[in-house]
């Protein structure tokens, strides 16, 4: 079981939970699980069965662009966090 | 070392060691101080190439008022490069930023039009584009999306890591104009690919992320993520975490940014560590912590710093 995190502006789909539990051995079966319980969230997250480009998902804080991107592999007791993509840092 | 005015001596920062805080012989890190620059940061290289870019194209002319979003550090980089060199220099800025970038800017005769603190940085871009079009004759140096950010860089911080450094294995830093990041990423690609170029971005509060929707979101347009091969999002308690840990082992006293850029150089060390592979992993020091004294992140437990940085704009 992993907790996923989501972002304020996707909690409609969630009831105005910010972490839900979500079984799956990748991303890609840990959103399929949102879809499961929080029907219409998966087309704000992916597009074309790819993550959105203003969508950065981290698994244990790793960007899963990095990592694999949807194949990555989601370990019992993960931390997977969704956010939009903001400008940040010291700029 | 002497040098004809302040603007002479950007750059050419020193590399130290951390004989404490490395994990082993094998596995060393070392720390770039770019506090060393003039004002105190990294931001020094990016605004001097910018200007002297659109002094060169003849785009920046004497007398010209500079427009620029900034969360604070390249704004103090420009006022003072803009100050020698008799431009105006208008920032815009989230209003969720501390107290002494805010002073600094006004010492070295800069001008802040605050932008809303929801939305953080994202603000301050659309903010500083609405007021671009209203003030055409103004110029915006633009650095999330100019190429003299970056090639600062390439031609710089890069090239000055591999001479001190030819053994490097990785370098890290923190991604938000993502200038540094692509310019460094860019010349080991060029040339010595085997190092990996590793990214720390920031994780703020939720009031940064609370957009209306997720087509406002923001990826600057110097940003190319074929030359990043892993990037870390640290929270604010990792990052003050990192920060006294480092004063602890190695007597480095830096900002906020430079915390989260440690823990994912010490995520990556312990990687490197568990594989068995001998590492030189370098990381950008990018400021020191004097404007973030009033953020209440050098006092007090992690659990009041972490309260007290919610909601603010902390690297």
């Amino acid at each position: 079981m992993a907790e996923v995190r989501i972002p304020t502006i996707l909690r409609t789909y969630t009831g105005g939970e910010r972490v839900v539990p979500a079984t799956g051995a990748t991303v890609a079966e840990v959103i399929d699980e949102l879809e499961t319980n929080h029907t219409g969230i998966k087309e704000r997250i992916l597009e074309n069965d790819e993550v959105r480009r203003f969508v950065n998902i981290y698994v244990n804080d790793e960007d899963i662009r990095f990592t694999g991107g949807l194949a990555t592999s989601v370990a019992d007791a993960s931390t997977v966090v969704i956010l939009p993509a903001v400008a940040g840092g010291a700029a | 070392m002497r040098f004809d005015s302040l603007v002479d001596s950007v750059g050419q920062t020193p590399l130290v060691g951390l004989p404490t805080l490395s994990p082993s012989p094998d596995v060393r890190l070392w720390a770039k101080l770019e506090d060393q620059n003039p004002t105190g940061s990294i931001k020094d290289r990016a605004a001097l190439a910018m200007i002297e870019q659109a002094e060169a194209t003849g785009r920046l002319r004497p007398g010209d008022t500079i427009l620029e979003p900034t969360s604070g550090n390249t704004g103090i980089s420009l006022a003072m490069v803009a100050r020698q060199r008799g431009y105006q220099l208008v920032c815009v800025m989230p209003e969720n930023t501390s107290v002494e970038r805010r002073q600094l800017l006004g010492m070295w005769g800069a001008e802040i039009i605050d932008s809303p603190a929801a939305g953080g940085s994202n603000e301050a871009v659309r903010v500083a584009k609405a007021v671009a079009a209203e003030h055409p004759d103004w110029v915006m140096l633009y650095q999330y999306g100019n190429p003299a950010n970056a090639d600062a860089h390439y031609r710089g911080t890069g090239p000055e890591v591999l001479a001190d450094l030819p053994e490097v294995t990785h370098f890290v830093a923190g991604l938000g104009t993502t200038g540094t990041l692509m310019g460094v990423g860019r010349f080991f690609r060029e040339h010595k690919p085997q190092v990996r170029i590793v990214a720390a971005e920031p994780r703020y509060g939720e009031l940064v992320y609370g957009l209306r929707n997720l087509e406002e979101g923001f990826v600057p347009e110097l940003y190319d993520e074929s030359l990043i091969d892993a990037r870390f999002s640290v929270g604010p308690r990792d990052a003050v975490r990192r920060v006294r840990e480092l004063i602890d082992s190695e007597g480095i006293f830096a900002g906020i940014s430079t915390g989260a850029i440690v823990h994912a150089a010490l995520a990556q060390a312990a990687k490197c560590v568990e594989a068995g592979e001998r590492a030189d992993i370098c990381f950008i020091v990018c400021d020191g912590g004097w404007k973030y004294l009033s953020t209440g992140a050098y006092e007090g437990t992690l659990d009041e710093a972490e309260d007290a940085l919610e909601g603010q704009l902390w690297a």
